[in-house]
């Protein structure tokens, strides 16, 4: 499907997916993950068998349209039973660590 | 136990208390759960157990309320529909200890029809599975022979209502969650047309996908919980404003003139014995019944699983990004000099399992930059061809007729070490799911009983148009007459 149709995946590139994915991996993850990934792209491979010329892609097979709302504000959430479920919390606040680091993100 | 519909009418009628039903129920389900493992959480104590909402019931029907037509009747849910009492775990430890503030629509409108919750049943984490085993709090059961799988992800649902503990449980299906267990279970298992049930309190997954709907021990019952399920919800965008018609008052009388139609692809020679026999008899059933029978064409059932496998990912990589241990969910614990960014990559490494964490991987892949077209446009393309395939086919027959799955239950473990073994289970469901249509499973037959090994429920699958649930509920009907496979019950 792409230029370098994936046969397996490199463990640089699977570590590179799961930075994006947000997901902190082990060496022996990222060696597990290689090959069902690998697998299950091979797989679906199979669609470059299909003649897809002219098709429009679906997205939405439910057929509503996007609906306005009158713009007045209704019945929500309290902040109270937010900060009940934030696993750590200075109401109203939710807390987070430092947002700038060494970890950089990906 | 006897139906939902017997269950409401004694209720209402006070022939019999819904404290008593209540307590029964409790009692079997004591009696079963060690060895079908189907709950996560059972309301047997405290102000909101199932005997609490019960006798809530029996005091408004005795000041003579009306309190709808599931009055009494006793309900499970699959974990991962919002309840703003006890837990909403989606079998993930991301959720282990989340109490949600609010409940889902679909829940709410059961319990506005009288009926009571008894617990939350087991799924696959996320609902991301075919067997129920890939759930933290361990697998379940299936009440035929312990030894195989419920199916899944909606096994604990099936299970329970297979084993007789409830007349009615709720699953959700993105790919087949509902219409597989059904089969595997021996009991009825409805997927609505997309857009039927509101979603809104449904844990999302991959949300052109998800849809909730009933499994029942009959067809009737199936009809009933429809009846209150569906319609409307202002909280839910998908959610269809199309009046939702009389699934119960022609439910009894069979389709005249019934054109039926079995996709060659479904003669698959990797169908079990048993799934190409129990199609053969299903067929012979309806034949006798008068219905003609034809063949059809449907040449992307087997690149079904491939459009599927994009599609869910790519949503589910979406929908689960809002889980950053931050505003609910499980957070990790940092070490020194560690960040925002540590702390997510954290979080969701340990609140996730290896399927969830593979369909994010998997997703956040096809979605990247680069490769959005080549694997996320061609899925969508596919879909469109999928869909129109079938509505070629509807506009000359009254549903699609072939197995819900491939095979009778698998045992448990048999295949857990490789995930593309276990998604090619839903070869025959993902097509239905990425063409938005309502189909169902109803159960056709048993697998022959041989070398110690009992006979297994085998579930047979109609699909039919768009909002025509009332019809393929009454095609459902007459095989159900036919073929009295559905009152069979398990050892």
């Amino acid at each position: 499907m792409s230029a370098d149709a994936e046969k397996t995946l490199s463990a640089e590139y699977v570590r590179k997916v799961a930075a994006l994915s947000r997901l902190a991996l082990t060496d022996a993850q990222v060696e597990q993950y290689r090959g069902q990934l690998s697998g299950v792209l091979g797989y679906v491979q199979r669609l470059r068998e299909l003649n897809l010329d002219g098709v429009e892609p679906l997205a939405n097979v439910g057929g509503e349209t996007n609906r306005l709302d009158d713009d007045v504000p209704g019945p929500t959430l309290s902040n109270e039973a937010l900060m009940k479920i934030a696993p750590e919390s200075m109401p109203p606040f939710v807390k987070v660590p430092k947002v700038f680091g060494d970890g950089g993100g990906a | 136990m006897t139906t939902a519909a017997s269950i409401a009418a004694d209720v209402r009628s006070k022939r019999t208390s819904a404290e008593a039903v209540a307590r029964r129920t409790l009692d079997t389900l004591a009696s079963v759960e060690p060895k079908l493992k189907s709950y996560i959480s059972v309301f047997a104590d405290g102000p909101r157990s199932a005997i609490e909402q019960a006798k809530a019931i029996d005091a408004r029907i005795a000041k003579g309320e009306d309190v709808g037509p599931l009055a009494g009747v006793p309900i499970a849910l699959k974990d991962n529909m919002c309840l703003d009492w006890g837990t909403t775990t989606c079998g993930s430890n991301m959720l282990r200890s989340y109490e949600s503030p609010y409940t889902a629509t679909a829940v709410q409108r059961l319990m506005d029809a009288g009926a009571v919750i008894v617990g939350k049943t087991n799924l696959d984490e996320y609902a991301m599975g075919s067997s129920t085993e890939h759930s933290c709090f361990g697998a379940s059961f299936n009440p035929w022979d312990v030894a195989r799988v419920p199916g899944g992800s909606s096994g604990g649902s099936a299970a329970t209502v297979a084993a007789r503990v409830v007349p009615i449980a709720l699953g959700s299906d993105t790919g087949g969650s509902i219409r597989q267990p059904a089969s595997f279970c021996g009991i009825v298992g409805v997927k609505p047309t997309y857009g039927r049930v509101s979603r809104y309190g449904l844990v999302a997954y991959a949300s052109s996908l998800d849809q909730i709907g009933p499994l029942t021990t009959t067809v009737e019952d199936a009809a009933l919980t429809l009846q209150t399920l569906c319609g409307h919800d202002p909280r839910d965008s998908t959610s269809t404003k199309r009046e939702t018609p009389n699934f119960l008052a022609e439910l009894d009388r069979p389709i005249e003139n019934l054109r039926l139609a079995v996709p060659k692809q479904a003669r698959s020679s990797a169908n079990h014995p048993d799934v190409a026999r129990v199609l053969d008899e299903t067929i012979a059933a309806y034949r006798a019944m008068g219905a003609e029978v034809v063949e059809c064409d449907l040449p992307l059932i087997d690149h079904g699983i491939a459009a599927y496998y994009i599609v869910a990912p790519a949503e589910a990589s979406s929908n689960l990004a809002r889980l950053d241990g931050i505003r609910y969910g499980h957070r990790a614990a940092l070490e020194k000099g560690e960040d925002l960014f540590d702390l997510y990559c954290k979080s969701r490494a340990e609140g996730f399992g290896p399927e969830v964490q593979r369909r994010i991987m998997l997703g956040t892949h096809v979605l990247s930059s680069g490769y959005y077209d080549a694997y996320y446009n061609t899925a969508l393309k596919v879909r469109r061809k999928i869909k129109d395939d079938f509505d070629r086919v509807f506009a000359t027959c009254h549903a699609v007729l072939m197995p819900a799955a491939p095979s009778p239950a698998f045992k448990v473990g048999e295949k857990t070490g490789d995930p593309l073994a276990m998604y090619l289970e839903d070869v025959y469901t993902v097509t239905i799911n990425l063409a938005g249509l309502p189909a169902m499973s109803v159960p056709a037959g048993f697998s022959a009983a041989s070398n110690g090994e009992p006979a297994l429920p085998i579930g047979m699958q109609l699909v039919s148009a768009a909002f025509d649930e009332a019809r393929m509920l009454r095609i459902a009907r007459m095989l159900e007459k036919a073929t009295g496979a559905g009152s069979r019950t398990p050892a």
